[in-house]
């Protein structure tokens, strides 16, 4: 239905941060992914497809793309509940992503966790988890195993973890980060800096809202950024990483952007000003760096369309997939409950007496 | 409980809750409100709300996400009197408060020769099936009703909400104030004007005499509703709602034993060392000789909750359950179409 714009030549473009437009696109096209797989989430828990709580990355998608373009595949990725995004960049396909959304058997957490609780051990994205703060002191001992099993340099693994603006104010948050300090650690703590926990905005949070100061106070660098630049978002993390595996420098990076939405699927942000809505829909990073490639012809309006149109195709694929899929059997209720058998293990299913009488 | 009472209304258990604590702030200058998001926000569960908007932002506290220090704080601001009310979003959360909860607040009075008293108020729902997954499902009221120093209420109706919350926050002592995510938007009809609970009596809120079914909180209303559909097959129940699960009213559970010979908990915790054990080892103790069958206990599957609704729902105890283990105690055959 677009007409068809031609693309013109790539050699005579004016590239932004000088980056190849084969990447640029690439970038595009996966937040494009994450626009569309989140949009659709949205519709899904309004027909109660999804249930529980489902936090989304809308507006977050340049931050999204710029960490999970730094973080390398032998990283790895803590996370909070606002998930899915990563997941879907950490390479997972997003059929396992909706089905675990959908709780069916076949999602990356077999249906059990849901969308705040995706894992997927080869891909090393070690865990969404929905207590807040509550993946921070798990990263942190996730890097001092890699301090312990492997030898700092540019090879070396280190670990990613994403926390919100609100999460930094939790007991786990600082006492983590002093450890890290201390025992000279291999990972990038990344605060993803909405300005919004829940319906409190950092200024009603933080003493310090200058979050990534409070870097200081562990005598590690604090860097902040706009996450509404994927190039930058990228190349802060890029380098956050670098000082992690090759000099154990813990890193605390701010990225600052917007949630576009209510806290969760179901909040409809009543309590949010009128400017603040504004302003995040004026940064919504998607169509800005959609019509930041248009403009410099990396992109013809119609290839960006077709790239918008086979996000959207993906995901379909991704809900019908997920739609086919068997939920979990519920003989297999207790079945992760415990590694190594053990005797007297409870199974009992509600109501189910536990000694015979007789 | 205080039996002037002239007019009822009918409302929900949300609006019960919210109507107190208005009451109570309006009544004691001493009282006020802490907890994540019950200002601006007005409650995860809009339990608060309109209440910034009319006491002002030292009465309804917003604090960050910080339970460990929140809870701390409003109970050091109890040691100097005042008398605060802290909702916890949800009780799984207050496993980051625990240590000021149970080796704090709990113990002060005590080792400290009663030299101090902490009146503290620390609101959250329990509760699980609504897919909210293993962390944010559980019941652990019974960690707290474990520990001497504390008083566990969890009120079942929206009047109950009312006056347990108003004596909760007029008592001298820490008191776990334990609410439900399926009671929120439950109605009942809650009678005018002051109303104050004794906390620590357990109320018969339906008479009968073939079997007593013991539980509390959400899981009352599930058993009246199973008592009430057991009429019309002719059985007789009786149920006992604890309102209280420390201290616990164990007269109240076992003169209804003895008069039923039949006991079922149901209960919407773990079942191995849960509430349905304490109450099970109390008839042992005090109604064994009028026992006509083994006490039975109905809880949840023991198994970290799992998000896929087939799951959920297999794990959680349901009418359907309780009805089933009813009928077996009672040695009935059970109709094919229980569960
Ligand atoms: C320990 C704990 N307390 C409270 C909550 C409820 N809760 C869930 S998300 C959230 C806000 C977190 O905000 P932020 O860290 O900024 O992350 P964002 O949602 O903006 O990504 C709160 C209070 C929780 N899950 N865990
Ligand atoms: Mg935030």
């Amino acid at each position: 239905m677009a007409a068809k714009a031609r693309t013109r030549p790539k050699a005579d473009v004016e590239i932004p941060g000088g980056e190849p437009a084969d990447t640029l696109r690439d970038y595009y096209e996966r937040m494009s992914l994450v626009r569309a797989f989140e949009l659709r989430s949205s519709e899904m828990y309004a027909r109660a497809k999804i249930g529980g709580y489902c936090h989304l990355n809308l507006g977050e998608e340049a931050t999204v793309v710029g960490l999970m373009a730094a973080i390398e595949a032998r990283d790895y990725l803590f996370t909070g509940y606002r998930d899915h995004g990563y997941a879907l960049l950490r390479g997972l396909s997003p059929e396992r992503v909706m089905a675990e959304l959908f709780g069916k058997v076949t999602g990356v957490s077999g249906g059990r966790g849901g969308s705040m609780h995706l894992f997927d051990k080869e891909t090393r994205l070690f865990g969404g988890y929905g207590i807040v703060g509550g993946q921070i002191p798990p990263a942190t001992g996730a890097a001092l195993a890699l301090k312990n099993q492997e030898t700092a340099g540019p090879h070396a693994a280190a670990v990613m973890c994403l926390l919100g603006d609100g999460t930094t104010n939790i007991g786990a948050f600082h006492e983590s980060l002093n450890l890290a300090g201390l025992w000279k650690l291999p990972i990038v703590y990344v605060i993803v800096n909405n300005g919004l926990g829940m319906g409190t905005t950092v200024e009603k949070a933080s003493a310090e809202p200058d979050l990534y100061k409070r870097a200081a106070s562990y005598r590690m660098p604090g860097i902040r950024v706009d996450g509404d630049d994927v190039l930058a978002v990228r190349d802060a993390a890029r380098d956050a990483l670098k000082q992690a595996r090759e000099s154990r420098q813990p890193v605390l990076l701010e990225v600052m952007c917007y949630r576009l939405r209510g806290h969760s699927v179901v909040d409809p942000a009543r309590y949010r000003s009128r400017d603040d809505t504004t302003i995040a829909q004026e940064s919504d990073p998607v169509p800005s760096f959609r019509a930041e490639l248009i403009a410099s012809g990396v992109l013809s309006e119609a290839d960006a369309a077709a790239i918008d149109d086979a996000a959207d195709a993906r995901v379909s694929e991704a809900v019908a997939f997920a739609d086919e899929s068997p939920e979990p059997d519920v003989d297999d209720l207790f079945k992760y409950v415990y590694a190594s058998t053990v005797a007297n293990a409870p199974s009992a299913l509600p109501g189910e007496p536990v000694m015979d009488a007789l | 409980m205080n039996t002037q009472v002239a007019t009822t209304r009918t409302i929900t258990y949300r609006q019960a809750l919210n109507e107190t604590l208005r009451a109570e702030l309006e009544r004691d200058e001493k009282v006020f409100l802490v907890g994540e998001e019950i200002g601006v926000f007005e409650g995860s569960y809009k339990i608060t709300a309109g209440l910034l908007e009319d006491f002002g932002p030292d009465r309804v506290l917003d604090a960050p996400i910080a339970e460990e220090g929140f809870v701390g704080a409003a109970l050091g601001a109890a040691m100097l009197g005042m008398r605060p009310v802290v909702e916890i979003m949800t009780i799984n959360f207050s496993l980051i408060a625990i240590d000021q909860i149970v080796n704090h607040a709990a113990k002060m009075r005590s080792m400290f020769a009663g030299q101090v008293s902490i009146p503290l108020v620390i609101r959250m729902p329990g509760g699980g099936g609504q897919q909210l997954a293993a962390t944010h499902s559980q019941n652990l009221e019974v960690w707290y009703a474990h520990i001497p120093g504390l008083k566990v209420v969890a009120p079942s109706t929206p009047a109950d909400a009312k006056a347990l919350l108003t004596a909760a926050i007029r008592d001298d002592d820490p008191v776990i104030f334990l609410e439900n995510l399926s009671l929120y938007s439950a109605k009942g009809e809650v009678p005018d004007g002051e109303q104050i609970a004794e906390i620590g009596k357990a109320a018969v809120v339906k008479t009968g005499t073939d079997l007593t079914i013991v539980s509390y909180s959400r899981g009352t209303t599930t058993a009246l509703e199973v008592a009430r559909q057991l009429e019309a097959e002719g059985l007789s129940i009786e149920v006992v709602d604890l309102r209280s699960l420390r201290p616990l009213d164990r007269d109240t559970i076992c003169a209804s034993v003895k008069k039923t010979g039949h006991a079922v908990v149901f209960e919407d915790d773990w079942l191995s060392y849960g509430i349905g054990a304490e109450i099970s080892a109390t008839i042992g103790e005090g109604a064994f000789d009028f026992l006509d069958a083994p006490v039975r206990r109905v809880a949840a599957a023991e198994v970290p909750l799992p998000y896929a609704k087939s799951l959920e729902k297999a794990a959680l105890p349901s009418a359907a359950d309780l009805a089933r283990v009813v009928r077996e105690v009672l040695n009935l055959s059970s109709t094919p179409n229980d569960k």
